[in-house]
């Protein structure tokens, strides 16, 4: 036997069974003077829904492009399916899915023929792109606009024709950047519908979002970006539990001083965990909300409102960027 | 280029396909997507794609038979005094090749750059900056040769073919377009918004008319026939009008080797821009 053999059979042992389908670490993204990407480090596996949650800018989309391989990386690692994006670019592109932010569906053909050129620039043969088109226009519940243009559609059909698009290569992994960003709140919900069918049926989904109900309902796991970082990491339920209480009181007020005044007093008693003065709301983070409800009902100018509701990520959001993400 | 587009060792997963820029010809069956790409297109705005064809035809029309009437003969270089229309014909065939090459390597090529995010689209799928611009490029050389092509038959019909060489007029559009096509995508990817493509106008329109054309380069004042010596439509103009005529020589291997290297460093100036813009 060869010296060294043993050892390589343990180490395979020994390493998980499946490798991740993407690892990324210290992955960095520069332009000039600004960075969009500032070290991030992340790693999705197969079969999971993985969110980038975050505001406008604050790095999501930039590592996208670098996932999708339409963007070098300035510095850090990454390995997508296992391959390098520098040098394998053109082998990682044919084995994913991308669903961009802007729809840039060929406007100058039609419904059918925007499936089957798409299926062209993968190399696919003709009868095999003939047959995915058939099942995907199903999928997109597209068929009856089958010969139409394009432009006439609506969003959430554009939106749809996209991913059916991004399907016709049989990606191992689908990218989605704001998938449902532009859509009334129906159209949405059909197209969420999709994204868990794809789902249950095994694929691979990283997507982008500024809706943490988006994120809360779809992702497995997810990471919070901000300022071109991630933040925080784990699955919405984790990251509940371990960044915000178990419960929020919401409090409106008729005016802003009467709202100042309360944030102010809340925080002197103790009302809560912590107090968040909103642009017109006062938050009261809680686990033990008759505690904060007493505290409330002494207060001089009583609010206009009360709601107690369970925490969800937009208040994990909240509690570690300070801000909400439609500010 | 960037990164994710050098040579590279390929997986099982992914057919091997040439993707850096090759000669025409050797095309890569990559590039060959974005042809059909246009073909589909075009199907559906076949209209659109007679009109380059019928712009110099019409000249050819009015100018030539019309003028002809009333110049007679033209004298040429070589001592040969030929009709005026027999001479006008070739000069036309170039400006319907080069006419064939810049529609869609300009201003086809702005729209669905800017305003349809197709490149975008196409970047995201296995096809490079390089597939882009050959595919380009080559589709407009294609449409090129079927304009150039259409003149030709109408050259013949009209009796002012009168060389058998005449059918190396083909591949000579062919080169005429892949100059235009080069060059043209090269400066498309410097346009910053529509007004930018007066300038384009602005170098055709005097292309157009002073490329000997309509008249000998003998006709014009020494000094314009030596700047015109020098520009791209006369390598085309003269190279044309030399088969069409029978008038071959070795001294034509000049213009050839000037379209051929204007088309190739605009195709390698677009698929390099291309890489800046679209994959920052």
């Amino acid at each position: 036997m060869r010296p060294g053999t043993p050892a390589v059979a343990s180490a395979a042992v020994t390493e998980p069974a499946e490798p991740p389908l993407i690892h990324a670490s210290s992955l960095t993204k520069r332009f000039d003077d600004f960075t969009a990407v500032d070290g991030i480090d992340f790693e999705v596996r197969r079969g999971e829904a993985f969110g980038f949650l975050g505001a406008n800018g604050a790095g999501k989309s930039s590592t996208m492009r670098m996932i999708g391989c339409v963007s070098e990386r300035t510095d850090g690692e990454l390995q997508v399916l296992g391959l390098d994006p520098r040098g394998h670019g053109t082998d990682i592109r044919g084995r994913i899915g991308v669903v961009p932010q802007e729809d840039n569906l060929d406007t100058e053909l039609t419904v059918w023929d925007n499936l089957l050129i798409y299926g062209r620039y993968f190399d696919l043969p003709r009868d095999v792109i003939r047959r995915r088109a058939e099942e995907l226009l199903e999928f997109a519940q597209l068929t009856e606009r089958k010969h139409d243009r394009v432009d006439p559609l609506s969003g959430g059909m554009k939106r749809r024709l996209t991913i059916a698009r991004a399907l016709m290569n049989r990606p191992e992994l689908i990218l989605l950047d704001e998938p449902t960003t532009g859509l009334d709140p129906q159209a949405r919900h059909l197209l969420w519908e999709r994204l868990y069918q794809l789902k249950r049926e095994g694929a691979t989904l990283v997507l982008t979002t500024h809706y943490l109900d988006e994120a809360e309902q779809l992702c497995d796991r997810l990471v919070i970006m901000d300022r071109a970082r991630i933040v925080a990491a784990g699955s919405p339920r984790a990251l509940i539990d371990a960044h915000a209480t178990r419960e929020v009181v919401e409090l409106r007020f008729a005016t802003s001083d009467a709202r100042d005044d309360a944030a102010l007093a809340l925080e002197q008693d103790a009302a809560g965990a912590r107090v968040e003065a909103l642009a017109e709301r006062v938050l009261v983070y809680t686990d033990d909300t008759d505690h904060t409800m007493g505290r409330v009902d002494a207060l001089i100018t009583p609010p206009a409102s009360v709601l107690v509701r369970r925490s969800t990520l937009e208040d994990v959001y909240l509690m570690i960027t300070g801000r909400t993400l439609d500010e | 280029m960037t990164a994710t587009d050098r040579p590279e060792r390929r997986s099982p997963h992914v057919p091997a396909t040439a993707g850096r820029i090759t000669p025409i010809g050797l095309l890569g069956r990559r590039p060959v997507a974005i042809i059909e790409r246009n073909f589909l297109a075009y199907r559906r705005m076949w209209a659109l794609f007679l009109t380059g064809f019928l712009e110099p035809l019409l000249y050819l029309g009015s100018i030539g038979v019309g003028v002809g009437a009333l110049v007679g003969g033209v004298q040429l270089a070589s001592g040969h005094t030929v009709p005026y229309e027999v001479f006008v014909a070739p000069g036309l065939f170039a400006v319907a090749a080069m006419n064939g090459a810049i529609m869609d390597t300009t201003f086809g090529f702005f729209v669905k750059f800017k305003y349809g995010k197709t490149y975008d689209a196409m970047l995201s799928t296995p096809l490079g900056v390089a597939d882009v611009a050959i595919g380009e490029v080559t589709w407009a050389v294609l449409r090129g040769a079927v304009y150039a092509l259409a003149f030709l038959v109408a050259m013949v019909a009209f009796g002012l073919v009168e060389s058998w060489w005449a059918v190396l007029a083909l591949p000579i559009a062919m080169l005429i377009a892949y100059a235009f096509a080069g060059a043209g995508l090269a400066a498309s990817t410097f346009m910053r918004s529509f007004v930018d493509f007066d300038f384009i106008s602005l170098a055709l329109v005097p292309l157009f008319l002073f490329s000997a054309t309509f008249f000998p380069l003998e006709r014009y004042p020494e000094w314009l026939a030596a700047v015109v010596r020098i520009t791209p439509l006369y390598q085309g103009v003269s190279l044309t009008r030399a088969v069409v005529l029978g008038d071959l020589h070795w001294g034509l291997l000049a213009p050839v080797t000037y379209l051929v290297v204007m088309g190739t460093v605009g195709l390698r100036i677009a698929a390099r821009r291309l890489g800046t813009l679209l994959q920052p």
